[in-house]
């Protein structure tokens, strides 16, 4: 029973070791990194950790998409099927039934809908993934935030199947986009990725303490869809405005959600037309700026993207400490 | 030696709440209050595991042991305190978390390895030692919903053990697959401790614990009772948190209607007074007191040594003539002596009987009314402690002329020879 307590004779370690031939493994020497774990919110360290950790981040989306289409392209052409139907409904109801005579009304919505399918596709899918994975989170530590990630990288997957088959439509039917506001897209597309990413990675915090937070933000998502000028347009509503001067402020409110003016440059951008004429009347669907103005915008939106996304990783580390317990 | 694993001041609370509202709704009903009881998990623990050094960590269920695994891991975050760990860290809380059923084995490698911290490339590397690793080349393709429970856990073996980690959390989890698979794993926790990684092993089984560890860390309550060598820290475990020891024996009973009575059973071993277990190999004497109304002439004592499993361990021959006694009026007592217990570690009871030996009458019946305790200061495990000598000598050419080639210590050192069984 009295054994050295401070040198085990297991503990000795060997400096080289050489069994196998195969280990290149020496203490000390190449693993100098220190982990510390305390219940401090180091956001650094978390951005640090999200892209060192980026090749899981992509495995994580491609796992997402493997389950989901199976990795083939009658799956993928089965996960077009929801938007198509959204375009269609859409479509029908306001170009048939409530009769607007806005020339090529498809590509109108389709250019709104590509934005607003990312968006909500990612904050509804993330709202749930840490709970719906909780084996992984419970049991094994990485950096969370990337499952909710990973659901706007599908989301990001889908998107682009959907820009391919907008391309198409508007070559087979010879549309033009408006070529000088076509450079503000990607910028449009980052701003977009990002708030989304910054949305989805608190919802999915959130979520694990209060369940109902997946009902609530589809309640949530169909009052935003309708606040978003995507299937009636930006004229119609500064138009109503010029009726009531004194509620000239609401269009900066208006102007407020995010997601409005991405989705002004998208229609900016492949619908090319801020105005159309009907009757002898003329109608304005979209404000007459310039490029210049909607780069403004969407450079003042991205920087609050950005600083929502921070936050939103503050959020989730606040949030993460007990995520293993909660579910 | 730098320490691998700094655990500075550690505390974590956990809220148990009376009637949990998990949901917006509820809380807005309740008006946001929710009373909860605070919950230690962990209370201010401190310890330093050195580089290189296997560590065990035991206690009973709910002492805060797998919370520490996962505040070390970074799954939990304390909610006082430091945790320092040098070097990367792979934790294997359970095996093939993280799988995918959907998905097949090959590219449930490729998920499992980047969620234990490796990229791309890595995983491409090792990826044919996994698979023969997990015995699994003709199913690699296959989903793993299709897989069998071992295969799966095999899988998930191979993955975080290929890992390579400088640190190795371990939660009870070496005991998966077959003998051979088994052996297997161990021979690659050997293979990491001569490679001097770092491994921390949370465990019930104290065979494990004394067979692979250097240093064990004895937990109760949230609170560090003891760290020390693997021998002393199991005796603590089974002592103190298992509230067992020699125990006075039980309260004399009276004769009602009987003929006879057994009153208080004593065990006694050869270290009682200085210590509360006995070791391997040790004398055990039983005392029972008897009271008796009527002389019995052929009274047969019997006795019977349970496990704590309550398996029967050992009852006396009933044909045994020592066992015989004649009892006179107003009893006396009764001496059973086992001058060597080869058991190793455990708490054992002890039952004591005394009947008729010529009829099936039975005087009195004691069951397990007293209790002694193993502690094993070696590392042979297992039940009992056999005789053991073992030699080496040369085949057969050799054997006439030069004889025999002394012993070597594999007697004295079981896991050197283990280890040449194994290879």
């Amino acid at each position: 029973m009295s054994l050295s307590v401070d040198e085990p004779p297991s503990a000795e370690p060997e400096r080289v070791s050489t069994i196998g031939g195969s280990t290149r493994f020496v203490p000390g020497q190449s693993h100098d990194r220190v982990t510390v774990v305390n219940g401090k919110v180091q956001l650094g360290q978390r951005l640090k950790d999200l892209w060192t950790n980026r090749d899981l981040l992509l495995l994580l989306t491609r796992t997402e998409l493997k389950v989901k289409y199976k990795d083939s392209v009658l799956g993928y052409v089965w996960s077009m099927l929801n938007p198509t139907l959204v375009l269609i409904i859409y479509f029908v109801v306001f170009k048939v039934i409530a009769r607007t005579h806005q020339p090529l009304f498809a590509i109108w919505l389709f250019a709104g809908l590509l934005v607003w399918n990312l968006f909500s596709a990612a904050a509804l899918g993330a709202t749930s993934v840490v709970v719906g994975k909780a084996g992984i989170v419970k049991k094994v530590a990485f950096p969370r935030e990337l499952l909710a990630l990973s659901v706007v990288g599908v989301s990001m997957v889908l998107f682009a199947i959907q820009v391919v088959v907008l391309i198409l439509a508007m070559v087979i039917f010879g549309i033009h986009p408006d070529y000088a506001y076509l450079p503000l897209l990607p910028l449009a597309f980052v701003a977009l990725v990002v708030f989304t990413s910054g949305m989805s990675i608190f919802l999915s915090a959130v979520n694990v303490y209060l369940r109902d937070t997946a009902h609530l933000t589809e309640v949530l998502m169909m009052a935003w869809f309708w606040g978003t000028p995507i299937v009636y347009t930006w004229g119609q509503i500064t138009g109503i405005l010029a009726g009531h001067p004194a509620l000239g402020w609401v269009k900066y409110v208006y102007l407020c959600n995010p997601v409005t003016p991405i989705v002004m440059t998208f229609q900016r951008a492949i619908y090319g037309k801020t105005q159309y004429s009907y009757a002898g009347t003329v109608y304005h669907v979209l404000p007459n700026w310039g490029v210049a103005s909607f780069a403004g915008v969407l450079g003042i939106l991205l920087v609050a993207s950005i600083g929502l996304f921070l936050l939103a990783l503050v959020v989730f580390a606040r949030l993460e400490g007990n995520f293993a317990e909660e579910l | 030696m730098a320490a691998a694993i700094e655990v500075e001041g550690i505390s974590k609370q956990f809220r148990l709440y009376n009637e949990k509202h998990t949901s917006l709704k509820e809380r807005v009903i309740h008006g946001g209050k929710m009373p909860f009881t605070p919950f230690w998990a962990l209370r201010d623990v401190n310890v330093e595991i050195n580089q290189g050094e296997t560590f065990g960590i035991l206690g009973r269920n709910g002492c805060g042991k797998s919370t520490l695994l996962k505040c070390i891991a970074g799954i939990l975050k304390p909610t006082s305190g430091e945790i320092r760990v040098r070097g990367s860290l792979a934790a294997m809380l359970e095996l093939g978390a993280g799988f995918q059923p959907d998905l097949s084995g090959r590219d449930n490698i490729y998920l499992n390895g980047s969620l234990l911290g490796l990229s791309r490339t890595e995983i491409a590397r090792r990826f044919d030692d996994i698979v023969a690793f997990a015995e699994l080349e003709d199913f690699i393709d296959n989903q793993v919903k299709f897989y069998s429970s071992g295969m799966y856990v095999r899988l998930g073996f191979a993955v975080a053990v290929n890992v390579e980690p400088d640190v190795l959390l371990v939660d009870e989890v070496l005991a998966v697959g077959d003998a051979n698979f088994q052996r297997k794993c161990l021979d690659h926790v050997k293979k990491f401790q001569r490679e001097g990684r770092t491994i921390v092993v949370v465990s019930h089984g104290t065979d494990t614990i004394r067979q692979n560890c250097g240093r064990v860390m004895v937990m109760n309550h949230g609170q560090v009772i003891t760290v020390d060598e693997p021998g002393e820290g199991i005796r603590v475990y089974m002592a103190d948190l298992l509230g067992v020891g020699t125990h006075p024996g039980s309260e004399s009973g009276g004769i009602e209607g009987n003929v006879l009575a057994i009153g208080t059973v004593r065990a006694e071993h050869g270290g009682s007074g200085a210590r509360t277990h006995m070791y391997p190999g040790e004398s055990l004497t039983v005392t029972a007191d008897v009271d008796s109304l009527a002389a019995v002439p052929n009274a047969l004592a019997t006795i019977a040594i349970y496990d704590d499993k309550n398996e029967l361990v050992f009852a006396s021959d009933p044909d045994d003539p020592a066992c015989e006694m004649e009892i006179p009026v107003g009893g006396g007592i009764v001496r059973f002596v086992f001058p060597e217990v080869p058991l190793l570690d455990g708490t054992y009871s002890v039952s004591v009987g005394v009947r008729s030996a010529t009829e099936t009458a039975i005087f009195d019946l004691k069951d397990q009314v007293t209790q002694f305790e193993v502690a094993n200061p070696g590392r042979a495990t297992g039940r009992v402690r056999l005789p053991l000598d073992a030699s080496f000598r040369l085949r057969s050419a050799a054997a006439g002329s030069t004889g025999e080639v002394p012993a070597v210590s594999a007697a004295f050192t079981p896991l050197a020879g283990w280890e040449e069984t194994a290879s």
